[in-house]
């Protein structure tokens, strides 16, 4: 009987007899190519930057030729984008939580004074420096992490306060010294381990970009194959619906921020072998090139999309750009102005490839 | 089939549920019990405070007052995880998935599967081929397949599919208790009746289900009994064979005096 009363109830659902019966099937219509295109940028979404970087490597190898297309120009370019890709590593990191790290250069800058001066005003041995400096680091991080998560404030005003305080903390520990290449070689030299090379064939390699590369092969790794890298992602995506399906939010936020700081403190150590002195206002530049990085690599700013690889191509196309414009001789004005396309050009990409959907 | 509920013992009960925001009063010393393999619905008037009792019973709000027990020993959720971990899902209305993110990887989000040994205990691999089979698997069960690929992002799926990934992993992993929050709320006429189709399949399994709902049609072809919401508090339990629509939204609204029977059902 109940039967017949809700066979009554539901003559409004006679209309879909004739409809298929499959629960929720997954069907795969045809395409156009463009929509393809789309489906295929949504799931592989290194693919622009990618396309882009092997593009303008092609481009600038046609132009210069061999002055270009030599090994000694390639690795000069990945010797360039050390820096940028390590901290830029770190902002990917905060970028997939939908989050900002503006603080990512002064964070890098405090940790290579710490390391410079604990060696040579209190006389620790280096290693142990060293130590101190990438603790300094992770510790920036925890406070940004605490303070966005735990206090819930928003992660621009966070980092936008952490930057000005940490910057003036450099400034002020260190007294606006500089440590000078001779005396770091002489007496502390692991502090410019990052910047030894090794020569293949005319490529140079300093350590400082195998550790880059090394630290992408980690993170790529870490972020696809752990729960913790899916949880990042997911928390990007909708914190409250990771919250939901069991993510501790909270705690994972905090350690995006405190692995952050540390890359940044990594990447202070391999500024310290890039530049031979420990310089407390180097690095000026790194909070928005590697914001930059990010975006032309492809990793949303709304977050939970984007790879570390991505972010990788991107400032790859930026020390491509530079170093082929620099060769070619132009201004370099035009390497800001062409950035300043690829950044709106990358953007662009992001928001149509959001769009997707069935 | 006649129902005699006296009998039997319920799987999970809640007595005298307390729970105060401030001045409102969202809970008023509230009861509820769910017997093994029955739907039940829950209905009742915006601000009745289903919701909250929905949120007692899942962990997402901790009463005030009051005791909740499963299978007859007393509970005290804090979180949605706890409540999880002893065996009740929740489908929330917001599906609670991460539109980025693929099938596989949102069924087993929080509760991930690792590969077995060195890898997996040293390194924390995941064990990527185990999750899909295993999430291919219970789309299956649940007749959800003719998926192409589970490692598609679950912003390409429909609403209704959706809805399905959201289910088929609550039934996964429910072992005693799936609790449904307005399933079929955002669908159309079509999909709706996909979701309700997978609901009877989910309660054919012998898993029990608490489904809130302000569809009258829906409640009425699914539910095996009705928990009428009113004020804070039960205000009755009846059987959908013997009322009509009509009758549970007059009781619901206060226009009809529940029966005397159906009040302590």
């Amino acid at each position: 009987m109940a039967e017949a009363q809700t066979a009554k109830d539901h003559d409004f659902e006679k209309g879909l007899e004739g409809s298929s019966t499959g629960v929720a099937s997954f069907d795969t219509h045809s395409r156009s190519l463009l929509d393809q295109i789309q489906h295929t940028l949504h799931s592989h979404p290194a693919g622009v930057p990618l396309i882009v970087l092997l593009a303008s490597v092609a481009g600038f190898g046609i132009i210069l030729g061999s002055k270009f297309f030599s090994p000694f120009a390639l690795t000069l370019i990945l010797q360039q984008v050390a820096i940028v890709g390590i901290v830029g590593m770190a902002q990917s990191l905060v970028v997939l939580t939908a989050g900002i790290d503006l603080s990512v250069g002064a964070i890098m800058v405090l940790s290579s004074t710490v390391m410079g001066h604990f060696t040579f005003r209190y006389g620790l041995p280096a290693g142990f420096a060293v130590m101190c400096g990438l603790a300094c680091g992770a510790l920036c991080g925890f406070i940004n992490g605490t303070l966005v998560s735990r206090m819930k404030l928003p992660p621009f005003i966070v980092t936008l306060g952490m930057w000005q305080i940490v910057l003036a903390t450099n400034f002020l520990y260190s007294a606006n010294e500089t440590i000078r290449s001779q005396d770091i070689s002489e007496q502390a030299p692991i502090l410019q381990f990052f910047g030894e090379k090794i020569n293949i064939g005319g490529a140079v390699f300093t350590y400082g970009v195998i550790g880059m590369i090394l630290l992408v092969l980690v993170l790529q790794y870490i972020l696809n194959h752990t729960s913790w890298g899916r949880h990042v992602y997911a928390i990007g995506d909708d914190p409250e619906a990771a919250e939901l399906s069991g993510v501790r939010v909270r705690r994972t936020l905090v350690s995006v921020y405190t692995l952050g700081g540390l890359i940044c403190a990594f990447a202070g150590w391999v500024l310290i072998g890039r530049l031979g002195s420990v310089s407390p206002t180097a690095g000026q530049f790194t909070n928005i090139e590697s914001i930059t990085a990010v975006v032309i690599g492809g990793i949303s700013l709304f977050g939970g999309r984007g790879s570390i690889l991505g972010m990788m191509f991107g400032a790859l196309i930026v020390g491509v750009f530079s170093l082929g414009l620099r060769l070619i001789g132009t201004d370099p004005q035009w390497t800001y102005l062409l950035i300043g396309l690829l950044i709106i050009f990358a953007v662009a990409i992001d928001q149509w490839i959001r769009k997707v959907a069935s | 089939m006649t129902r005699d509920t006296s009998k039997r013992e319920p799987i999970l009960t809640a007595r005298n549920l307390v729970k105060r925001y401030g001045r409102v009063v969202a809970l008023d010393h509230t009861d509820f019990d769910l017997y093994p393999g029955e739907i039940l619905a829950v209905i009742g008037d915006n601000g009745a405070g289903k919701s909250t009792l929905i949120k007692a019973i899942s962990g997402a709000v901790v009463p005030d007052e009051g005791e909740i027990r499963l299978e007859g020993s007393p509970i005290h959720f804090t979180s949605p995880m706890d409540a999880r971990e002893a065996g009740i899902e929740t489908v929330y209305q917001n599906l609670a998935l991460s539109p980025a993110l693929s099938i596989a990887d949102n069924m087993f989000m929080g509760r991930e599967m690792r590969v077995p040994g060195f890898f997996g205990k040293y390194f924390r691999k995941l064990d990527r081929k185990a999750m899909e089979r295993v999430a291919r698997e219970k789309l299956n069960d649940l007749g959800l397949l003719t998926i192409q690929n589970i490692n598609q992002a679950v912003e390409t799926l429909s609403g209704g599919q959706r809805q399905g990934i959201a289910v088929a992993r609550a039934a996964a992993f429910g072992s005693k208790v799936v609790i449904m929050d307005e399933p079929t709320a955002a669908l159309g006429v079509k999909e709706s009746r996909r979701v309700l189709e997978l609901i009877k399949d989910v309660k054919a399994r012998g898993l029990p289900i608490v489904l809130i709902s302000h569809n009258m049609p829906h409640v009425f072809e699914v539910a095996d009994r009705i928990h009428i919401h009113r004020l804070g508090r039960r205000h009755a339990v009846i059987d959908p064979k013997d009322f009509s629509m009509s009758d549970a939204v007059a009781i619901m609204t206060g226009a009809m005096e529940p029966p005397e029977n159906a009040q302590a059902a």
